[in-house]
């Protein structure tokens, strides 16, 4: 076990590696120039040059790959090109925004999409069944921006109960920022618990049908035997994968509800900072999603692992 | 005392189509029912009815299920799960499926006493280790907290019949417990569900589709067909005074072969009788000629040899049956021969002409040569073609282009394997099995082989539609003057109308030659052990074989 937990490491931080190369082409591909846009169109040539010269961009590619490789490892992100901050200032207040999000959606999403799918593929072909199904698609289906859309029109326009733009401020108390929070989470919690709920259904369901459950249930076993001792640990492999994306996809993945509600998190700075060609901060977005998809992905492998008596062919039991 | 009684019982499809027609029975304390048929016949939609369990796609048209007078299929759920695992107990098919796979054995076993709240711990505990012991699984802690993958096949059907016995039901029903099992494993199952019934006194109703193996558990028999039933009766009266000529059928089939002698009376004689006299050929190569083939599995320090330097000659108008349990090599040496697998040494020559390793380095000519045909028609054919389609791209491939000449072909290889010219254009699905079967061996011979392999053609089939596709073969061989390599694991059915028997264990030929001597006078212990393995249809035959294989097992050292 723990000799597959090294070798998963040392794959992922190969992995990371090479999307660090990736990253950096990437990058070097964009079209127009920082020192350019930084200027403006009217900037002399000797003007560019020189800012070209202070940010270090004279340098070959090379050089300043490895130089940006170093310094990531060291915690040193660089400065940003167009607000002069360090790169690792800029993220850290983001970061803590995004995670705070993105954990307290997985928090809500999580057990509230088991349990909806579950309950579903124990009932499945029923009345109840159907209509979670046409629900659950349905919402799959809804853009994340409509749902947002609508929970701004409702419970803002309309009800004013809560504030329509989630800018956290520093300093405000708890109270306030879980408010200012609550829209884009529940936007996010549906969306997500909604997919989640779907692929839950369907793992579950397809284990249901299996010859092993059926000598359960002959056995006398109830549905929530069945459910909690035969269904879900065979279940954990396939479903913790899933769980792992959709949080991946969480701190990832979510620039249009930040951009909605304004909320200040990684997604929309990656965003600001690709259009702002401001590389170092692109650059630094880029591996702490791809780290995180690493990340979620090889703890999600390790603890399916855990739970397959089929580990190590051999070993004894 | 009556435990079960089922009254006019009728379940149908949701598409409406009967599954039992009017179907009742009764059994009595400590009866043994035998439930015997074809597959579809409605057996084990009957059987799992006495627990109250009907599988999705089942209806409930009319009749009652009374388990001690209490109608089981109109119970609540609730008191159903409190009398299943209990009062009615199931042993399912596959073992291999049945079992929870992340769950060990002993807590799947015991789980019964902890849903009902039967046993303390200790006591299941107890009384599992009392059932291990008499079904003579072996002993120890550490084999008993395995998971399932983790033990033979054999071992785990016994771990299945333990679960089943453990709160010491009232009616056991075991649904084809050994019909998933090598045939030599079958006896050892079969006797330890014989003894653990008896051990615990428990009635029980008992699937099969092998009659000689179910007598020697059972104390009645009733003969299913097509959801009705045609014939019951105790043990006895079926065996020695079947009425009904279904029953008559199903024990015919058994009757030609004589495993205690290890003849096949008269049909030997007659097979060797029309065989081409192979002094007819003396100065010809023979067709098939294998020489000291191998082939291994993976490489460098994980190769696994599949199969060892195996030799073999095969003359035009032969038959020769491989046979062998699961794993023995037989498949691999049908694919090696066909050139789906590449040996690792040895050479195969048709018509005296070595051939290439590789299927797809053998020229035209040489492919045709040689043809296979597979297991599971269903998987073979393609099921969106219509039988002609399937037919015809075999002779457009080689080399016939002519649509009339090869609609005249079709025809021809229709009649050939006895199906109506019409059905070329049926698909797969318009079909039943023995037919799906018969349009997969016409795809084989449309190449005109000379040598056909045949592997496990019949293994899916049930008896009579499998003595039929047999009865097939013989009549090809003989018309067609080809060499047949007949590869199956049920020594019976190939024992009556092959010339010659190889037979194969852990990749190596133990023992090899004319089947009427190999089989007559078996030299290697593995012989006799797959020979004493074909049940008889005589009572008391499983405790004769079992006492037989222990001691033959013995000899092979494990």
């Amino acid at each position: 076990m723990i000799r597959f937990i090294v070798k998963r490491l040392a794959a992922g931080f190969v992995l990371l590696l090479v999307i660090s190369l990736l990253i950096f082409v990437g990058c070097e591909m964009l079209p127009g120039d920082v020192a350019q846009i930084m200027l403006g169109q009217s900037a002399s040539p000797e003007n560019v040059a020189a800012l070209r010269a202070e940010l270090g961009l004279d340098r070959p590619a090379p050089v300043r790959y490895l130089a940006w490789l170093w310094g990531t490892f060291h915690g040193d992100w660089g400065v940003s090109m167009t607000s002069r901050q360090p790169v690792s200032v800029m993220l850290s207040e983001r970061l803590s925004n995004t995670l705070t999000l993105a954990g307290l959606t997985t928090l809500v999403s999580v057990p509230l999409a088991l349990l909806i799918g579950m309950v579903l593929a124990v009932h499945k072909g029923t009345r109840l069944d159907r209509v979670g199904t046409i629900v659950i698609v349905g919402l799959c289906a809804t853009p994340e921006f409509l749902v947002a859309t609508l929970g701004v029109l409702v419970f803002s326009i309309h009800l004013r109960w809560l504030p329509a733009i989630s800018y956290v401020t520093p300093g405000t108390g708890v109270l306030t920022q879980i408010k200012s929070m609550l829209l884009p989470l529940a936007t996010m919690t549906i969306i997500v618990t909604a997919q989640l709920a779907r692929m839950t259904r369907a793992v579950v369901g397809n284990i249901l049908t299996q010859p092993y459950v059926e000598t359960a249930r002959l056995k006398g076993a109830g549905p929530v035997r069945v459910i909690m001792v035969h269904a879900l640990r065979n279940a954990v492999g396939p479903l913790i994968n899933i769980i792992a994306m959709n949080v991946a996809y969480l701190i990832s993945g979510v620039v249009i509800v930040e951009t909605i509600f304004a909320f200040p998190g990684l997604a929309r700075l990656m965003a600001d900072s690709v259009q702002a060609r401001d590389l170092p901060v692109v650059q630094a977005c880029a591996m702490i999603f791809s780290a995180s998809y690493i990340g979620l992905i090889m703890v999600a492998d390790i603890v399916a692992k855990l739970f397959d008596s089929r580990k190590e062919p051999g070993a004894p039991s | 005392m009556t435990l079960l009684h089922i009254q006019n019982l009728n379940l149908s499809a949701d598409s409406g189509k009967p599954i039992l027609r009017d179907v009742s029975l009764t059994l009595e304390n400590g009866q043994i029912l035998a439930l015997i048929g074809a597959s579809g016949s409605g057996k084990t939609t009957l059987a799992l009815t006495a627990l109250g369990h009907m599988r999705p796609g089942v209806r409930h048209v009319s009749g009652q299920v009374l388990f001690r007078g209490q109608d089981l299929l109109r119970m609540s759920r609730r008191a159903l799960a409190r009398l299943r695992g209990r009062k009615l107990a199931y042993i399912a098919q596959s073992a291999a499926v049945s079992f929870n796979p992340r769950i060990r054995l002993d807590r799947q076993v015991t789980e019964s006493s902890r849903i009902h709240h039967t046993m303390s711990p200790d006591a299941a505990h107890a009384r599992a280790r009392e059932v291990y012991r008499t079904l003579d699984l072996p002993t120890g802690e550490a084999f008993y907290n395995r998971f399932p993958h983790e033990v033979s096949g054999g071992q785990l059907q016994r771990f299945m019949i333990a679960m089943g016995l453990h709160e010491m039901p009232e009616i056991l029903v075991c649904d084809e417990p050994t019909s998933a099992l090598d045939a030599t494993t079958q006896v050892e199952v079969l006797k330890a569900l014989d003894t653990g019934i008896h051990a615990s006194g428990t009635a029980a109703i008992l699937v099969g589709h092998d009659i000689a193996q179910v007598v020697q558990v059972a104390t009645h028999i009733l003969v299913m067909r097509n959801g009705e039933v045609v014939e019951r009766g105790t043990v006895e009266k079926i065996l020695h005074h079947p009425e009904h000529p279904y029953t008559r059928r199903l024990l015919e089939m058994h009757r030609g072969f004589d495993a205690e002698s290890g003849t096949m009376a008269e049909t030997v004689a007659a097979a060797s009788a029309t065989a081409v006299s192979p002094s007819d050929r003396t100065d010809r190569a023979p067709l098939l000629e294998v020489r000291d083939l191998a082939v291994c599995y993976g490489t460098g320090g994980f190769a696994v040899k599949a199969l060892s330097g195996a030799s073999l000659t095969l003359n035009g108008g032969e038959m020769m049956a491989v046979v062998g349990e699961s794993g023995s090599g037989k498949s691999t040496m049908a694919r090696a021969i066909a050139g789906l697998v590449q040996p690792s040494q040895g050479e195969v020559l048709v018509n005296g002409r070595p051939m290439e390793r590789d299927v797809l380095k053998r020229p035209l000519p040489m492919r045709r040569a040689v043809q296979i045909t597979f297991q599971s028609a269903d998987t073979s054919l393609n099921r969106h073609h219509t039988v002609g389609r399937i037919l015809g791209q075999v002779l457009t491939f080689f080399g016939e282009r002519s649509k009339e000449r090869r609609a005249e072909r079709i025809r021809d290889l229709l009649e050939q394997v006895h199906l109506p010219a019409d059905y070329a254009d049926r698909k797969p699905s318009q079909m039943s099995g023995g037919e799906k079967q018969r349009v997969n061996l016409a795809r084989s011979l449309a190449a005109r082989p000379d040598v056909l392999i045949c592997d496990e053609i019949t293994s899916a089939l049930d008896n009579i539609v499998a003595a039929s596709v047999l009865d097939l073969i013989a009549e090809l061989k003989r018309e067609l003057n080809i060499g047949i390599l007949f590869i199956s694991h049920d020594l019976s059915a190939v024992a009556a109308m092959s010339d010659k028997i190889m037979v194969l264990r852990n990749g190596e030929v133990v023992e090899q030659g004319p089947t009427a001597q190999v089989l007559g006078a078996p030299r290697h212990p593995y012989t006799r052990l797959l020979r004493s393995s074909v049940a008889a249809l005589r009572l008391g035959w499983l405790e004769e074989a079992s006492a037989l294989h222990r001691s033959l097992r013995d000899e092979l050292g494990a």
